[in-house]
């Protein structure tokens, strides 16, 4: 069953074409890796399906809902979840208040009961929490749940940032280098956890990645960009051995070099 | 040192966190009851100012403080409440329904402003909360119709319950009560979603909208909330003066309200409160030391000022927490008595996002 489509997408940045045509799908239940270069428009994708930026052209298709024109704040209702490249937790708040932020988009009480905390408020935040509580179960954050953020090591603070990703309750989960910045054991570590959400909660994982040994521990299938083009799409074995993609990272001739 | 042992979620999302809290804001409550009865008027009354100032403090904390906007405009919030509780006194309206009218009107001017500044921040939005503050100033003096203008407009006395409330001991009840009412809903607020959404906002826009958060929504209601808060202190403040001129809300006030929130610390309720006590205790101990100082510093025009001012500059660069992480750190130097830890006491350097001003 196919969850996630992108048709025929594209976005130009003046003249630059960012992302151009590009078209794949994301089956239920896999992990979909995105690698390339730097510049490649991997994280230029995710910004477009997290409707940060708007798409030159092109569809994109939840399931059977097109929300190619859905404004940024709506996303995370459909499902849609993300993460970011270099952190973007809140950090003059707690582990906890962070995760419940993820629980936004679950919250039915209006601000009048809130500033009155009546007892619907209070019966929704408990439920909130006890939602968070099995996410900071899940991942094993159980000492850092009262710390700031910023008082909170970076490999602490991306495994945080996957936690809220997953308090939205996702259907679909965008990792942006989940392993960026982490030493070799964390982004093991980290590596454990995808294969855990999309094994045990069974969320389908889209995630941009440069470390191929992640890459291929956790990944169904993988799709090489260059230059906002599809070089190659399949396992990670085929992809690997491309001869486009070993051209794109490894260098090949110039056409017209001197 | 004491350590928390909680074994249910609610204990952590009650107001006091445990027996301690209740015994000494009980005693703080008890205290202020009392006071009336041992201090005299004078101090009464200056009391009665600072809880008028503290209101609109956390009014203001709520949108600087916790969703990182900042306005220069808030004199006019309090002037615009000021005015309508007033003028509905005046029309023979009872001071019940006045006050909670001032409060509300003033929240929908709130949403006003705040709805065409969604997309600014920091210096811009500074320059737009302040050009709308003049407006509302002008307003003030040119409409005189409703303001009396530049010839003032005498607050008639308010009756609550049937009592008139004449004397500032009176005043200071009522500025108590209001107060402690707007502290209840403030805390409420900061700990449901909508208080975590302006956080977020605060600390990150793109992944707040990634959340799910709607900025337009939450900012606008930030900055009505704060604009509502402020004007029931405005109305409050009404009675204070008794004789409301409009020249009395400009763009001084608008800066003493801010210096409340940065004084007290960006970020915390208690410093609201903290500020107002510094912002209006300052003048009253420059006019007790006036004549003892030398060279006659005392009698030097603009001394208020100057001295505000470098109050603000000293804070912000010595005690970024404001008055509320001293009184942090010396709950902690005494709870870990005589365990001193030399990093709790070094000087802070880290900001606060809001305090960068994007």
């Amino acid at each position: 069953m196919i969850l996630f489509q992108a048709n025929d997408l594209s976005v130009r940045f003046g003249g630059i074409r960012a992302v151009d045509s590009v078209t794949f799908e994301v089956r239920q239940g896999e992990v979909f890796a995105i690698i390339g270069p730097n510049g490649a428009g991997k994280t230029t994708i995710f910004n477009l399906i997290s409707r940060i930026y708007n798409s030159t052209s092109g569809k994109l298709l939840l399931g059977d809902t097109d929300f190619t024109q859905t404004p940024a704040w709506r996303i995370a209702g459909l499902g849609i979840a993300r993460t970011f490249q270099n952190i973007e937790l809140f950090p003059n708040a707690t582990l906890l208040q962070n995760l419940l932020i993820g629980r936004h988009y679950h919250a039915r009480t209006n601000f009048i009961s809130e500033m009155m905390f009546l007892p619907s408020v209070r019966k929704a935040e408990l439920r909130h929490r006890e939602k968070v509580e099995d996410v900071i179960a899940f991942l094993g954050l159980e000492r850092y749940r009262d710390s700031l953020i910023a008082n909170l090591p970076y490999g602490v603070r991306k495994v945080v940032e996957l936690g809220r990703a997953l308090s939205i309750e996702p259907k679909l989960l965008l990792l942006d280098e989940p392993s960026s910045g982490l030493n070799v054991e964390e982004t093991e570590g980290m590596g454990f956890w995808i294969e855990d959400i999309k094994k045990d909660l069974g969320i389908t994982v889209i995630m941009v990645e440069h470390d191929m040994a992640l890459v291929n521990q956790v990944s169904d299938r993988v799709m090489a960009l260059n230059y906002g083009k599809v070089l190659a799409m399949g396992t990670p074995q085929q992809v690997q051995s491309h001869p486009e993609v070993v051209k794109a990272y490894l260098g090949g001739e110039v056409e017209g070099a001197a | 040192m004491r350590y928390l042992f909680r074994t249910q979620y609610r204990q952590d999302i009650a107001l006091w966190r445990h027996n301690g809290d209740r015994f000494w804001y009980g005693l703080l409550a008890v205290l202020i009851l009392i006071a009336p009865q041992l201090l005299g008027e004078f101090y009464i009354g200056e009391l009665g100012g600072v809880f008028i100032f503290a209101i609109a403090g956390v009014g203001l904390m709520l949108l600087v403080g916790y969703t990182g906007l900042i306005s220069l405009g808030h004199a006019a919030f309090l002037g615009i409440g000021a005015y309508v509780n007033a003028v509905l006194l005046s029309h023979g309206v009872p001071f019940l329904l006045t006050l909670p009218a001032a409060g509300l009107f003033t929240a929908v001017c709130g949403a006003a402003i705040g709805r065409p500044t969604l997309r600014m921040s920091g210096l811009y939005l500074a320059i737009a909360t302040l050009a709308f503050g003049s407006i509302v100033g002008t307003v003030f003096q040119k409409w005189t119709a409703v303001t009396g203008g530049f010839d003032g407009f005498a607050v008639p006395t308010p009756y609550v319950f049937g009592i008139a409330v004449e004397s500032a001991t009176g005043l200071y009840y009522v500025a108590g009560a209001v107060l402690a009412f707007v502290l209840w809903l403030s805390a409420n607020l900061l700990r449901a979603p909508t208080g975590r959404a302006m956080v977020a906002i605060r600390d990150s826009e793109v992944s707040a909208q990634s959340m799910g958060i709607y900025l337009a929504r939450y900012k606008t209601l930030a900055f009505a909330i704060s604009a509502g808060m402020t004007g029931l202190a405005g109305a409050l403040f009404a009675h204070y003066v008794r004789f409301l001129a409009p020249d009395s809300f400009d763009v001084l006030l608008s800066v003493q309200l801010l210096t409340i929130v940065f004084v007290g610390g960006l970020g915390s309720l208690r410093g609201a409160i903290l500020g107002a006590v510094f912002v209006r205790l300052l003048p009253q101990f420059i006019a007790i030391v006036r004549d003892d100082l030398p060279f006659g510093i005392g009698r030097l025009p603009g001394l208020e000022p100057a001295l505000f001012g470098l109050a603000l500059v000293l804070v912000i660069l010595f005690q970024p927490a404001g008055l509320n992480g001293m009184w942090l750190k010396t709950k902690a130097w005494f709870q870990a008595f005589p365990f001193k830890r030399q990093a709790n006491f070094r000087r802070q350097k880290s900001y606060a996002k809001s305090e960068r001003l994007k």
